[in-house]
């Protein structure tokens, strides 16, 4: 079986700049991996190339969704990806502030409609069908959320880590086999980064969904994720199961830095 | 609130404002006879107009403080929410929903038979800026696109009834759907290169190309015969029957409240669907409207051309109201005209831009008599509204969806 996607050796040049450089990188079904990494690493910059915010400058970007072929993906438009089958967050918020939080989760499901103008005007059968099934579907989701409660709320007016989940919520209304998380664990307290460690565990465990995540949180990158990618200055420095990850010299120097004891 | 310290801050400003305003208010030089007249009287009234005004502004800045604390107070907002649905549910019973709509379908239907033809004319021109402002509303109150040119397309529709009527002799209610299609296909044509663009820089560009429409028009007189416009539209006829001016007018206007209606449940319909969402979505990041698989070109084309099409009826409708038409009915002017509709009535609210197509149309023609003021009183408006009532007079509420037992969308 494919890995569900594969890095070939992707640049991306901002003028002079090299913010990704030469990157190879391969996850298999179902695994849960991290990538970390100092401040300016471009880890977001790698994000920004796969979901097709950015065309990477080179190199090769594979995606293959479980049971059908491996297609390339590099350079399509973001919503294609989308379409494809992978999701994202952001590390700044980018909700749809003014609208209601199962609003939110709907547009998720925007590309898995097929609604038209006309058939807006008319409300058909087929439409009202359609989007009956969708606001159930939205729903369902935020009870897996735990967002349920919120259902009508603006986006804006939840507290910070609902918005945070309410991210995820909306990606995974997109039906992705591969979820992409930037830092979704920035500005939690510890009590809501572990209610997010188990909340990713079971996505991944119920919904078999692929996830890799940028995150700047030790514990939580320890303790969830399976394999890590350590990146620097666009490079990739070290790649390996966490245990191997923590004791590694270059990432110590680049990123963990020494323990006092140590 | 009136303490000592709030007397003294008014009684400073109107102080100040004596003394700014007392080389033009209070000197009058009189130069038929030569002499400078000393007007005491104006000093005192501005002064105790800056007194009284400065009172009121700071009175209302209080108590939009108050409203906003009082939100922060109550996150869950359960007293807030249970005014609120109070509110709403008064509407929804049926003893009180049924009688209010029905007076006032009477209302209107009876409109043109109890007032003057002055007044209905008056009335259709109101209707048309609703029409209108509903059409921009899908542009940059759910898109969120800033739109300076829409009266092109405005233009667009007027032009395309004249000129096939004079050409070809079509009637119409051939021209209306054509109208309406050409100005979409105008929508469609000028958002394909001008939709990559954003904010402001989009502001610019649709401005340029509503000035530059009406520049065509005003030059190509071959085409549009100039500046001297085209006379004679025929008026929509009915069945070929005769009509006297006053029963073309009334018709017209029942056409125009049947346009408005259409209107209004088009986009209400529009607005909870899929593409309404999307546009709304796109109005509020694009990014992430992207990372959601929403095809923002498209999405931002349709919201154009949409907006285009209620452009084109309500042109075809002008045109056939006035009879004649020239350049100078499509300034930038009207834009903006339209875009204060949208922005004081509320953006994304049908029921706002009605409210604000009233406002801004009927109370200058009911208001002659400050006709020299109308442009400061205008001014004056949008800034205190910009102030205390940033999302405009009636602001959109979004879609509420309740779950039952079994979780099946009752709403």
């Amino acid at each position: 079986m494919a890995p569900v996607i594969e890095v070939n050796n992707v640049s991306m040049d901002f003028g002079g700049l090299r913010a990704v450089d030469r990157f190879n990188l391969k996850i298999e079904e179902k695994e849960i991996v991290a990538l970390i990494g100092p401040n300016g690493a471009g880890k977001t910059t790698l994000f920004n190339c796969v979901t097709g915010v950015y065309a990477p400058t080179e190199g090769d970007i594979l995606v293959t969704s479980p049971g059908s072929k491996t297609e390339k993906i590099t350079g399509m438009r973001a919503d294609r990806i989308t379409e494809k089958g992978l999701a994202r967050t952001f590390q700044n918020i980018r909700l749809f502030q003014n609208m209601s939080v199962l609003e939110n989760v709907m547009i998720g499901r925007h590309c898995r409609m097929k609604a038209g103008i006309l058939g807006a005007v008319l409300r058909d059968k087929k439409t009202r069908e359609e989007e009956e099934r969708v606001v159930h579907e939205s729903y369902e989701i935020l009870k897996k959320i735990h967002l349920d409660m919120y259902v009508n709320e603006l986006a804006k007016n939840l507290p910070y880590g609902a918005q945070r989940r309410l991210e995820i919520a909306r990606a995974m209304a997109t039906d992705p086999f591969l979820l992409l998380l930037d830092e979704p664990a920035a500005g939690m307290n510890p009590q809501e980064t572990r209610e997010l460690d188990d909340l990713i565990v079971k996505i991944r465990d119920t919904e078999n969904i692929t996830i890799f995540l940028i995150e700047h949180d030790m514990n939580l990158v320890m303790s969830l994720s399976e394999r890590i990618y350590v990146m620097d200055y666009g490079e990739l420095i070290a790649e390996g199961p966490p245990a191997k990850i923590k004791s590694d010299r270059k990432v110590i120097e680049a990123y963990l830095g020494e323990e006092v004891d140590a | 609130m009136f303490k000592f310290e709030e007397i003294k801050k008014s009684l400073i400003a109107a102080v100040w404002f004596m003394f700014f305003t007392f080389p033009i208010m209070v000197i009058k030089v009189n130069t038929v006879e030569d002499v400078i007249e000393w007007r005491w009287i104006n000093l005192i009234a501005i002064g105790v107009g800056v007194f009284f005004l400065s009172f009121l502004w700071r009175y209302l800045l209080e108590r939009q403080k108050l409203g906003r604390k009082k939100k922060e107070k109550s996150v869950s907002g359960q007293e807030d929410k249970r005014k609120f649905a109070l509110n709403r549910e008064l509407f929804q019973q049926k003893n009180v929903k049924l009688p209010s709509i029905s007076a006032l379908v009477i209302l209107v239907a009876a409109f043109p038979f109890i007032v003057s033809m002055y007044q209905t004319n008056i009335m259709i021109t109101a209707l048309m800026y609703v029409m209108l402002g509903l059409g921009l509303n899908i542009v940059v109150g759910l898109g969120g696109l800033l739109h300076l040119g829409y009266v092109a397309f405005y233009a667009v529709g007027a032009y395309s009834y004249a000129l096939l009527n004079y050409h070809f002799g079509l009637n119409f209610w051939i021209c209306l759907p054509i109208g309406a299609g050409l100005s979409t296909l105008f929508g469609i044509l000028l958002g394909i290169p001008v939709l990559r663009l954003r904010g402001d820089y989009l502001a610019i560009v649709t401005l340029a190309f509503g000035e530059i429409t009406r520049l065509v028009l005003e030059n190509w007189n071959d085409f549009s015969f100039g500046p001297s416009g085209i006379a004679n539209i025929p008026r929509p006829g009915f069945f070929g029957i005769d009509m006297s001016l006053q029963q073309v007018t009334n018709y017209i206007y029942f056409l125009m409240i049947g346009l408005t209606v259409l209107t209004i449940f088009v986009v209400n319909r529009l607005e909870n669907s899929r593409i309404g969402r999307a546009w709304v979505a796109l109005r509020e990041d694009e990014v992430a409207c992207q990372a959601m698989g929403i095809n923002t070109t498209r999405t931002k084309l349709t919201s154009f051309a949409l907006g285009a099409l209620w452009a084109g009826l309500a042109g075809v409708m002008f045109a056939a109201k006035t009879t004649f038409i020239n350049p100078a009915s499509f300034t930038v002017w009207e834009s903006i005209l339209v875009l204060c509709i949208v922005v004081i009535g509320g953006m994304g609210s049908s029921i706002g831009v009605l409210v604000g197509a009233v406002i801004i149309i009927l109370l200058p023609e009911y208001l002659r008599a400050f006709s020299e003021y109308r442009l400061l009183l205008f001014g004056l408006i949008l800034v205190l509204m910009m102030v205390f009532r940033p999302g405009g007079i009636i602001i959109s509420k979004r879609r509420v969806y309740k779950f039952e037992e079994k979780q099946k969308e009752t709403a």
